[in-house]
């Protein structure tokens, strides 16, 4: 697998820095197919920008500017100019700004949720696949519940009921969208924990925490990689969807709230500088993470290799 | 078919409806103990008063007694009251199941389109096509509906006037028969096809990737050693066995295409469950939303267990398993 020699150790390599020297073999590996895929670097470059965009966003403008006291002498619904570049709503705020500001939050709970996601769908997966018996039972049947309730009316009911705020977004949206991991996940450790690799370990008495964390995990940990770059979209746009209906954090600018706040209003009156931004900052985002996760998809499963 | 096979994809869904029974019940009543109190807080009502409107909506006595009480309702069709106006929610669901059916069903069609276009790309493996496609399918993948919608209505109805604005229907419309049905599908048509377009990537995605998945089976080869025409090939040997993932793809985003409703009925204004599930998370609405969210989760259930076993039928492999 590797591409030059440097996986193969010196005669005097301790255990440990051979493991790394492997792992950094077949990490550069990685990057050099991922290289290759130029629409896959195209989009990280994209994902990159939107990254600056949230970073710099306080230090170009001031969370205040956007307090509708503040906003009293700007012109009202006015259209993209040289002083507002995407114009401005109905309260005189610049779009521009808002748009900015907005990817903060959508990349934050976008990442956040997904974290939550992974993390529980990872150690139900590992759970179920490695202890199977009546431990993969039950958490498979609580996991084919979660897959097939629909998440979205399951997170709005949440949504609803919970306290508004960007913790019970994150958290509403990690605990309805794990069930896909979960599955991934106990899929590849019943094909891993067939190796024979893991026989002779559990041969020389290795116990099941040193199996799971030293010959399963690892080996898992490329798909749910790939994984990971797959469910953030889906959080970004679930978060969007939330917000959109008005169960999104009120004191936070996210391209959700932003679209509600234009609501129809914006569409019907023509003002196709409010509600054209904000789903094209959507759009670019979530089909730069989905396009880079097939890619690493492609890259860590040999099987979708000549697809 | 086994029995046994039916049995146990049967016994799943049931106990899918139980879990959201159980937890549709509780998560609303742990929530809100009493949401009479906080109903009316504020207005001059007598203690009695409210007690009585305790008892009206079923909040008394303990909460095991409460959950037979609502599992003993369910059974008998009753959803309870809604906030909104004292009428039964199974009524008002009743009066957005229609509109909801015909939206639902009519973009699921347009959006099995996806299927043969993902067929001919997966066929035709690299392609201009295929890489046209599937570059498509991912851009309408990434966008949100309900934003699609935003834009669809802002370019069709608001700037060129072709479709109107939202509704079911031109208001106080007396149109019967035919002229009422062709005013209703006029309503339908953006909604519909901005649902479509969310899920058509989809379904295109994976019926391309069964597609390929048979391209490497053996009697392919054998079909064209046989001297069978290309295309005969693919709808005789190859397109059968590529049906399979299509039909479980066809339950869950149905159950998608449910949930991509809710945002896309409210901004059309269209009167289904999806709109009324909008209104009732606005108010709060809770019994509302407690039974849209069953009545939803129903459907979705019912929809996968027939793909289950639909599945079981055109794949007998998995029924011994």
């Amino acid at each position: 697998m590797s591409v030059d020699g440097a996986a193969a150790p010196a005669a005097t390599a301790s255990p440990r820095s051979i493991r790394w020297a492997r792992r950094r073999a077949s990490a550069a590996d990685a990057w050099l197919r991922l290289r290759r895929n130029r629409v896959a670097l195209g989009a990280m470059g994209v994902l990159l920008a939107f990254v600056v965009l949230a970073l710099i966003a306080p230090l170009v403008s001031d969370r205040a500017d956007f307090n509708a006291i503040n906003t009293g002498d700007n012109p009202v619904n006015q259209s993209p100019s040289g002083q507002f570049l995407f114009g401005t709503d109905r309260l005189g705020r610049s779009m521009a700004l808002q748009v900015m500001w907005g990817t903060r939050i959508s990349l934050l709970v976008g990442f956040a949720a997904t974290v939550i996601m992974i993390g529980i769908g990872v150690i139900v997966g590992l759970a179920a696949g490695f202890f199977g018996g009546w431990v993969d039972a039950l958490l498979m049947r609580i996991t084919d519940w979660f897959m097939v309730i629909p998440f979205l009316p399951l997170a709005i009911v949440l949504a609803t009921i919970l306290e508004r705020g960007l913790g019970t977004i994150v958290l509403v949206i990690g605990i309805t969208s794990w069930p896909s991991t979960a599955r991934l996940v106990r899929s590849q450790v019943l094909t891993v924990r067939e190796r024979l690799y893991v026989d002779r370990a559990r041969a020389l008495g290795a116990g099941r925490l040193h199996i799971v964390g030293r010959h399963i995990l690892p080996n898992v940990t490329p798909l749910i990689l790939a994984n990971t770059t797959l469910a953030v979209p889906i959080a970004i746009l679930t978060e969007t969807t939330l917000s959109f209906l008005g169960l999104g954090d009120p004191t936070q600018i996210s391209w959700g709230g932003l679209l509600e706040s234009v609501g129809t209003t914006s569409v019907k009156s023509g003002y196709w500088w409010q509600y054209l931004p904000p789903g094209v900052g959507i759009v670019l985002v979530v089909l730069a993470f989905t396009i880079i996760g097939r890619a690493l998809e492609e890259v860590f499963d040999p099987r979708l290799r000549d697809r | 078919m086994r029995a046994g096979f039916v049995i146990r994809k049967l016994l799943g869904a049931l106990s899918t409806l139980a879990f959201v029974v159980v937890f549709n019940f509780f998560l609303f009543r742990i929530v809100n103990p009493n949401p009479v109190d906080s109903m009316f807080r504020g207005r001059n009502l007598t203690r009695s008063q409210l007690d009585e409107m305790t008892r009206k909506f079923n909040l008394d006595g303990s909460k095991f007694d409460q959950f037979l009480g609502y599992v003993q309702q369910l059974f008998s069709g009753d959803l309870g009251l809604s906030f909104k106006g004292n009428r039964p929610v199974a009524d008002v669901i009743g009066e957005a199941l229609w509109p909801t059916l015909l939206l639902v069903g009519s973009s699921t069609l347009l959006a099995m389109l996806g299927i043969t276009l993902g067929y001919r790309a997966g066929w035709r493996r690299g392609s201009r096509f295929d890489s046209t496609s599937t570059s498509l399918s991912m851009v309408t993948y990434s966008m949100p509906e309900f934003w699609v919608g935003m834009v669809f209505l802002g370019v069709f109805s608001s700037t060129l006037g072709w479709f109107p604005v939202g509704g079911l229907e031109d208001s106080g419309s007396t149109a019967t028969g035919l002229a009422k049905l062709l005013d209703q599908l006029h309503h339908m048509a953006l909604p519909a096809i901005v649902l479509a377009i969310a899920y058509v990537g989809e379904y295109m995605i994976v019926a391309r990737s069964a597609m390929i998945e048979t391209l490497r089976e053996d009697y392919l080869q054998l079909a064209r050693a046989k001297g069978m025409r290309d295309d005969e090939v693919r709808r005789k040997h190859a397109v059968p066995n590529a049906r399979l993932p299509v039909v479980s793809l066809s339950a869950i985003n149905f159950g998608f295409i449910v949930s991509g409703a809710i945002a896309v009925e409210s901004i059309f204004s269209w009167p289904g469950i999806g709109q009324a599930t909008f209104l009732a998370l606005k108010g709060p609405d809770l019994p509302m939303l407690q039974g849209l969210f069953l009545a939803i989760s129903a459907a979705v259930i019912f929809a996968n267990l027939v793909a289950d076993l639909l599945y079981g039928k055109l794949d007998p492999r998995v029924v011994g398993r």
